[in-house]
């Protein structure tokens, strides 16, 4: 931590947090060194693989994109903010449960651009669910078993979208 | 090499005047940042030379949609994503809409701008081809005032425009005149999703009793910078669509488009897909008959 550094202040999983660091530091380096938030993954480092996907202000950004300074002001959230009250979220249990996830680097981002689609589509068709994620790469499940986590997770009666109280 | 965060100053000026004023009292010195998806590419990468920058993300002055009866104004911060949520978008101006919704994934389409893709030039920027075809005007902003210059006097070479140094790009003027015309835009990459484009044609033209009364032509990737295609437009204006009429403006095409060989295509093969995909615009003139 540099004190030199001017405060930037900026929500995080409902949480007020302050830095001092430099502005053009990638946010992602700051949820992951600074606030040892370590769930955000870097993939690619260049906006390609999605592995480093948060939400801020209600929208889907790729964190490894955004200099801190640009998230001043911001609600953001990140898969730590997923699960509620030490429950999973519906879309961690149908990751879990379809096998959504496997090495694991890229289920954060995932979970994220999942989030973030169902939060504006509750119900989205397989060809939404493939335009929502098309950011997002994975290495290992062949994406299939992605997708069946998120129809799987969409298909449940009630979706508390523990998002909802970061997001707009 | 990876960029070095502390290597480089970022000040957020919050308003459109003091980053205007900025500009003007240090020419040259200032490098705007909007949403970053260029500049923070070349950043991983250690390649970003600005030493100095100033975020345009945030100021409510360059981030609006504006629909007047004639017009759409478009402010240069808007998203990707502001686009294809804009209803007057979607309904008159849909081949912006629709490139809008190519451009890289929705964590991209969030951060990326219309003006940030402009300026950094790009020969296969995808919002080019539809705002030359709907005759877009560009404003620019400075401690001077405003100017407006046609879009297809805006690049003037590879990734260089007309903006001066303290100058900014403020708002695109579009108007709301194609309603009647028939539309077309194609890409053609390697991938639906993040995939920047081989060839995009985008086309529209006015058809009366059976003829082309207007027609415009614009394709990214077939030059140094996206363009229109006015031999190819010359060729099909003022009359019917033959057979004949096809092959002309695909030779009319082929003679002045320069493409490139790049990493991603050879200037062989994407010749080749722009005449094609013109021939499928004006086939589909054709075979629609007259309005
Ligand atoms: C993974 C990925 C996929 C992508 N896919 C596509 C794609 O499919 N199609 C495509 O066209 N592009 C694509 N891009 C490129 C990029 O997202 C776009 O070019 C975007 O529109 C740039 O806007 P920005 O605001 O993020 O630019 P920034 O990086 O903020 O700025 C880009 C340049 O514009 C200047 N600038 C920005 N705003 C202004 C202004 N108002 N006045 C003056 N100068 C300004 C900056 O100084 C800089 O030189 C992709 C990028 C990534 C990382
Ligand atoms: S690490 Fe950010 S998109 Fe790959
Ligand atoms: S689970 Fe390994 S990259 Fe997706």
């Amino acid at each position: 931590m540099n004190a030199g550094w001017p405060a930037i202040e900026f929500v995080v999983n409902g949480e007020t947090r302050n830095v001092h660091v430099p502005p053009m530091k990638r946010l992602l380096d700051v949820l992951r060194e600074d606030l040892h938030l370590t769930g955000s993954k870097e993939g690619c480092g260049e906006g390609e693989c999605g592995s480093c996907s948060v939400r801020m202000n209600g929208e889907l950004v790729n964190s490894c994109l955004v200099p801190v300074l640009q998230a001043q002001g911001a609600c953001i959230q990140t898969v730590e903010g997923l699960a509620c009250d030490g429950e999973l979220h519906p879309l961690q249990q149908a990751f879990l449960h379809c096998g959504g996830a496997q090495c694991g680097i890229c289920t954060p981002g995932m979970l994220m651009a999942a989030a973030q689609l169902l939060a504006n589509n509750p119900r989205p068709t397989v060809a939404e669910i493939r335009e929502g994620l098309a950011g997002n790469l994975c290495r290992c499940t062949g994406f299939k078993r992605i997708f069946d986590s998120v129809l799987s997770a969409a298909a449940q009666t009630e979706i508390p979208m523990a998002s909802e109280t970061h997001a707009r | 090499m990876r960029g070095n965060a502390e290597a480089h100053e970022l000040i957020a000026p919050g308003s459109l005047d003091a980053a205007l004023d900025l500009l003007a009292d240090e020419p040259g010195e200032w490098t705007p940042i909007a949403g970053g998806t260029e500049l923070m590419v070349a950043h991983a990468a250690g390649g970003l030379n600005a030493k100095r920058l100033m975020s345009l993300w945030g100021i409510p002055a360059l981030r609006f949609i504006e629909t007047t009866p004639g017009n759409i104004v478009i402010g240069a911060c808007t998203t990707f994503r502001d686009l294809r949520d804009n209803g007057a978008v979607a309904d008159d101006l849909h081949l912006l809409a629709k490139a809008a919704s190519w451009i890289g994934s929705i964590a991209n389409q969030s951060r990326a701008t219309v003006g940030g893709n402009l300026v950094n030039g790009s020969p296969a920027a995808d919002s080019s081809p539809a705002l030359l075809v709907y005759d877009a005007e560009i404003e620019l902003a400075s401690v001077r005032g405003k100017r407006r210059v046609p879009y297809t006097e805006f690049h003037t070479g590879y990734k260089r425009t007309v903006l001066e140094k303290d100058e900014l790009v403020y708002a695109i003027h579009l108007p709301r005149r194609f309603a009647r015309h028939r539309q077309y835009l194609r890409k053609v990459g390697t991938r639906r999703a993040m995939a920047i484009s081989k060839v995009a044609l985008a086309a529209n033209a006015l058809i009366e009793d059976g003829s082309v009364r207007e027609i415009r032509l614009a394709a990214a990737s077939l030059a140094a910078f996206p363009a229109r295609l006015y031999r190819a437009e010359d060729a099909v204006c003022g009359g019917a669509v033959s057979p004949e009429v096809i092959q002309a403006a695909r030779r009319a095409l082929l003679a002045e488009v320069v493409p490139i060989d790049d990493i991603r295509s050879t200037a062989d093969y994407r010749k080749c897909v722009a005449a094609n995909l013109l021939e499928e615009f004006l086939v589909s003139l054709k075979t629609e008959g007259p309005q």
